[in-house]
């Protein structure tokens, strides 16, 4: 939490202020019951009628000077709260925006959204409260101690005897019920666990006949959450009559003091009065000053939450050697004994892959569930940095490129097909923002999409909605594979990105793919044979190694795996390599 | 008019709460006692504390054994006011928490029978926010909101009592003064309630955007777009910054604005009193003790107008579950149902109408025949009704004409359990239970051997990867699956339905998560499975689809063609062109 300060930088003297102004307020409130005394030793002691109204006005202006500060102070603390959030947000956002893939999958995009929406509430409104409050109460309180030593020394001793008295019982009880709420929240959470379940997986349990079971589970776990509430319930009880009686009590003595010290003449009436006063503020003070420290304390857990996202370094760094000219005649992608073990993971993700591509070329990558393909053509753009051997482009390892300059030359298509809200226009252009209208209908009709631009009433500027959910999948693939080609690409890689697609369409993809005249290099990604027979290399993936490389034929002659991924679609094998000679 | 409608809904929905406090309304009476008994004696102590003052006039001036007697009373009044209120909070812990439960216990329980139809027609996020935040709501508003209006209006009568009691004139102060404090904090909640909308707005549209752009960060990373969006996010999180300042300051002027107000009263007595008193209409103990009423007085107010909202909110979100309570359950089993058994795999469908929906038609004079271990095979374009003729054979939903037997029973005259139960059934949605793999495993037969269970594992592929597992078949599934794939939780699902074994097998795309290649490795295991089960088999890949003895291709919930593999390529028909299609690259 204490890093996140940096962000009160600009509002030092709001924060300073405000507090400063609450003081202020809390101090007139403190001088009223002097006023009052005064009245009673004074006006009505003396029949002064005119003192009394003259006293009257004195409060009435210590009310309106202790509005005025007060509202000064609102206006700080709501300033400095809000702005401190705000820039806070800020840096957030834009430190998420720099983390690598790696990173981002450690966090988790929930995690990450949660950190920047109610973490930062809970913070603003904490820091709001502090800086209100967290002067006040205890100013107050001693305030109160302090305005009862100027009256009389004996009688403050018992305010110097309530005082911590009455911390230990209020501080005392929340220290000891805040972790039981903890466990409160944890057996709540798993009342919603099962209701959850219970619903997600109607179909299973229904089918399995566990209605019986899931409703005794269900009843245990209610029972236990009402047994904890109960417990947390009676100690919390305790608070109130605790209190109650302390301070009460404190007012008991206080009276029969004031019996003594007034009947010796030290002390008069109305300042009986005072005392009895002061000591009714002290535990209003105090039970504010408790539940400010529970909002605190969660917000101070929300802030350390949003500081350990904060601290999340970016693990890529650019590598030295950017600037020389990229080699002649090198391979535009080249793999050398590339492995990737992914961090936290038992094993490695891949191993040892070598291989390397020309301009114009089609890579096909063909495996498993798992296998790894995904991660190998993550790690042309720098997604992920390969744990040991070297990915090149033009030569160079991609460690040296700036991250920005890398990416601008790959477009990649992920399997996930994701639109942004706006007009397809305005996603077309996430490729290349100053494109013209011709290059985005020419990468439309490439990835076989004009006729979905077509099919729209507002053709390129037609909306899309969050998610892209007015999209069909097939259609969200074919947007996301134009979106890539916007950018004209050196490298294009589609990852398994077509498997919305129908055969003929697929094929027709593949075919206007081949046909660019930027001659990129194309990386295919399937689980299908027939999506990447035509490729000039294909590599067969297993448990992250190449098995197999090759053309489709070769493979389908000596690669075991390959041949049993081709008999699982098909039933031709003997037939095509008859054929082939 | 839709006021008295909606006045006349939240009669029904008291009405309905007070039968769940019904139960314990031995509590609520005594809660309801110690309440008056603790305001009574909380507003009675400085009448005390003003009596004892008034003994205390000047040196030499006190008579102490007045006010020891005087003390004594009050340590009397502060015991008996700090036993009532712990017994009070201890009696309103035990209704709440007691409610609370009862109402969870009886939605988890409809929720156990309610219709597959109307689950799959609400929102789970919706449905579980009902039985777990809205009782909640509901918990808090309702029970704590009411003890809140009850002891602050016990509050407000017992302090003009006791005023009016001391001095009328005094009083009036009082009364003339405090409605200027609802009416100031009343003004600036009006002024607030604007900038709160737009504040809520702003954060909603920013959220949105968190949404869209942190859950695909990995998009906007790709096409390096960090710069553009950083750019968006900022203009929307200043205008937030705009409307929340505007917000949390107005909000936070009420109570300094209520606080002056208050003070305004409590000069107004403090001046009036003085007077009074100087003409010697009350004493220096009672000023002292309006004094304190001044203070107290005013807090009910400011409190009560919270209260009504928060009150109104825990109606409604008290309807909001009782609405899914009293939702209608699922047809009841007949008493004399029958409990089917020996089943050998006899299933006919007669003239079978059903839709979703009252206004679309979907599957219309479905007749088909099964014989004991018949593999049938259902395919066709998505949404042809596949998936719903699993539902009708399941009795998830119920035929709207026609009918379904099993053996020649009418399973509407079957019990559920025993139907269901003579089912194996593999989804494309691999849902596990957040429990151990073993748990899971072992849900369909719980008596199961270790040695079944492995058997099993080992039949759907799953033993290898499981025992890679940190902890085998003890590791704990998370939620959802938890870092399993979706190809291995399909593993799991068929290992789940191996070990059990029942005599008829639904497999609805119970392998569209697995690569073909391992597909193959299983369908051996399957193959075996099926050897004299009656099996219904939904699937896209063909190559599943082949083997079976009946094939369906439905389209628009009607049976277009019947037959084998053969027969049905050689009709040239839909499936002959289906079937080519995939070889047509």
């Amino acid at each position: 939490m204490r890093k996140l300060l940096v962000y009160m930088k600009d509002y030092r003297k709001e924060s300073i202020l405000a507090p400063l102004f609450k003081m202020l307020e809390a101090a007139f409130e403190l001088l009223v019951p002097l006023v009052v005394a005064a009245m009673i030793d004074v006006g009505i002691a003396g029949s002064d009628k005119p003192y009394i109204v003259k006293m009257s006005l004195i409060m009435v202006a210590l009310g309106v000077i202790g509005l005025v500060c007060s509202i000064t102070a609102q206006y700080f603390s709501a300033k400095a709260a809000v702005g401190f959030a705000a820039r806070l947000r800020h840096s957030l956002f834009a430190h998420v925006q720099g983390l690598s893939f790696g990173e981002l999958d450690t966090l988790g995009s929930a995690t990450l959204i949660t950190r920047m929406t109610s973490d930062i509430n809970q913070v603003q409104s904490g820091v709001n409260l502090v800086l209100r409050l967290f002067l006040r109460s205890p100013f107050i309180v001693f305030g109160a101690m302090v305005m009862a030593f100027t009256i009389d020394l004996k009688a403050a001793l018992i305010f110097v005897v309530t005082i911590p008295l009455l911390s230990v019982v209020v501080f005392g009880i929340m220290l000891v019920s805040i972790p039981l709420y903890k466990k409160v929240q944890s057996r709540l959470d798993r009342v919603l666990g099962i209701t959850r379940e219970n619903l997600a997986g109607v179909r299973v349990l229904r089918a399995f006949h566990r209605e019986k079971q899931e409703e005794e589970s269900f009843g245990q776990a209610n029972y236990e959450l009402t047994h904890m509430q109960n417990f947390v319930g009676r100690i919390t009880a305790v608070m109130n009559p605790v209190t109650y009686i302390i301070i009460n009590g404190a007012l008991m003595v206080l009276l029969y003091t004031g019996a003594v010290r007034v009947d010796a003449g030290i002390l008069t009436q109305g300042q009986v009065v005072a005392l009895v006063n002061y000591m009714s503020q002290i535990l209003v003070e105090l039970v504010k000053l408790a539940n400010l420290i529970i909002t605190v304390t969660k917000a101070v857990a929300c802030g350390n939450r949003i500081q350990s996202v904060l601290e999340v370094q970016n693990s890529q760094k650019q590598e030295q050697g950017f600037g020389k000219t990229a080699a002649q005649n090198a391979p535009v992608v080249e793999f050398c004994h590339v492995s990737l073990t992914y961090p936290g993971a038992g094993g490695a993700t891949l191993e040892d892959i070598h291989f390397t591509a020309y301009p114009g070329e089609t890579i096909g990558i063909i495996g498993g569930t798992g296998s790894g393909k995904s991660s190998l053509v993550h790690l042309i753009p720098r997604f992920y940095d390969a744990t040991q051997g070297r990915v090149l482009f033009h030569g160079r390892d991609v460690k040296e490129y700036p991250v920005k300059e890398l990416r601008s030359k790959v477009g990649i298509v992920l399997q996930k097909a994701v639109l942004f809200s706006g007009t397809i226009e305005e996603n077309l252009r996430w490729g290349k923002e100053d494109a013209s209208e011709e290059e985005l209908w020419e990468a439309l009709a490439v990835a076989q999409a004009a006729e979905v631009v077509e099919g729209k009433s507002d053709g390129l500027k037609e909306q899309v909605t969050q998610g892209g959910k007015n999209f069909s999948g097939g259609q969200r693939q074919r947007l996301t594979i134009a979106r890539a080609l916007v950018k004209k690409p050196e490298i294009l890689i589609l990852d398994d990105s077509a498997s919305a697609l129908d055969y003929a369409t697929d094929a027709r993809l593949r075919k206007a793919i081949g046909e660019l005249k930027e001659n990129p290099v194309v990386f295919l990604v399937s689980q299908r044979t027939s999506s990447i027979r035509n490729a000039d290399k294909i590599l067969v993936l297993e448990d992250g190694a190449v098995v197999g490389m090759g053309t489709h034929l070769e493979l389908l002659k000596n690669c075991q795996v390959y041949q049993e991924i081709y008999d699982s679609q098909y039933q031709d094998r003997e037939e095509v390599l008859r054929d082939a000679k | 008019m839709q006021n008295r409608e909606g006045r006349l809904r939240q009669r029904a929905t008291i009405r309905k709460v007070l039968l769940y406090i019904r139960k314990y309304w031995a509590f609520l009476i005594l809660s309801l006692l110690l309440a008056v008994v603790t305001v009574f004696a909380t507003l009675y102590l400085p009448i005390l504390t003003g009596r004892v003052i008034d003994q205390i006039l000047g040196p030499g001036q006190v008579d102490f054994a007045k006010i020891s007697s005087i003390l004594l009373g009050m340590g009397i009044v502060i015991g008996i006011t700090a036993l009532a209120q712990w017994l009070m909070n201890v009696c309103n812990n035990k209704i709440t928490y007691g409610v609370v439960r009862d109402i969870r216990r009886d939605a988890f329980a409809k929720i156990e029978i309610l219709p597959l139809k109307y689950i799959d027609g609400h929102s789970h996020g919706d449905l579980v926010s009902r039985v777990v935040a809205d009782v909640d709501q509901f918990a808090d508003g309702l029970l704590m909101g009411f003890t809140q209006l009850f002891t602050g209006v016990l509050t407000i009568v017992g302090t003009l009592g006791f005023m009016l009691s001391v001095h009328v004139g005094i009083t009036l102060v009082v009364v003339l003064i405090t409605p200027v404090s609802l009416f100031v904090a009343s003004f600036i909640a009006k002024r607030t309630y604007t900038m709160f909308r737009k504040q809520s707005e702003a954060r909603g549209e920013q959220t949105a955007l968190i949404d869209e752009m942190i859950g695909n960060q990995k998009v906007v990373q790709a096409f390096g777009r960090e710069e553009q969006v950083q750019e968006q996010f900022d203009e929307i999180n200043k205008k937030l910054e705009h409307f929340s300042l505007r917000a949390t300051f107005f909000s936070s002027i009420t109570n300094p604005s209520t606080r002056f107000v208050n003070g305004l009263v409590y000069t107004g007595v403090g001046v009036v009193g003085s007077l009074v008193a100087i003409g010697g209409g009350i004493t220096v103990g009672q000023l002292s003790c309006f004094l304190s009423y001044a203070n107290q007085y005013t807090k009910p107010f400011n409190e009560i107008s919270g209260v009504v909202t928060e009150l109104q909110n825990a109606l409604a979100c008290a309807a909001r579950v009782l609405e899914l309570i009293e939702e209608e359950p699922q047809v009841p089993e007949d008493t004399d149902a029958v409990e089917v058994a020996d089943v050998s795999g006899n299933v006919e469908l007669r003239q079978v109408y059903f839709s979703y929906r009252a206004d679309q038609r979907l599957i219309e004079d479905f007749n088909l025949k099964v014989e004991p271990g018949q593999r049938v095979a259902i395919v066709g374009p998505t949404g042809c009704g596949k998936t719903t003729l699993i539902n009708l054979l399941m009795r998830f939903y119920d035929v709207n004409q026609g009918s379904i037997s099993v053996e020649g029973h009418d399973i509407r005259r079957v019990t559920r359990g025993s139907l269901r139960e003579n089912y194996g059934m593999v989804l494309q949605e691999t849902w596990l239970k957040h429990a151990t793999i073993r748990e899971n495993l072992l849900m369909g037969k719980p008596e199961a051997t270790e040695e079944e269970m492995i058997a099993a594992a080992k039949g759907a592929h799953a033993h290898s990867f499981i025992r890679r597992l940190p902890k085998g078949y003890d590791t704990v599934i998370g939620e959802e699956g938890g870092s399993l794939s979706a190809g291995q939780r399909q593993l799991l699902c068929i290992a789940r339905v191996m070990l059990c074994l029942p005599p008829m097998l639904i497999l609805d795309e119970a392998t569209s998560s697995i690569d073909t290649r391992t597909e193959m490795k299983i369908q051996n295991a399957f193959a075996a499975m099926m050897q004299g089960r009656t099996s219904f088999i939904v699937a896209h890949r063909l190559s599943t689809i082949q083997s079976a003895d009946v094939i369906l291709y439905m389209q628009g919930g009607k049976i277009l063609e019947q037959g084998s593999h053969h027969q049905l390529l050689d009709r040239n028909g839909y499936y002959a062109k289906l079937y080519r299609s995939q070889f047509d690259s």
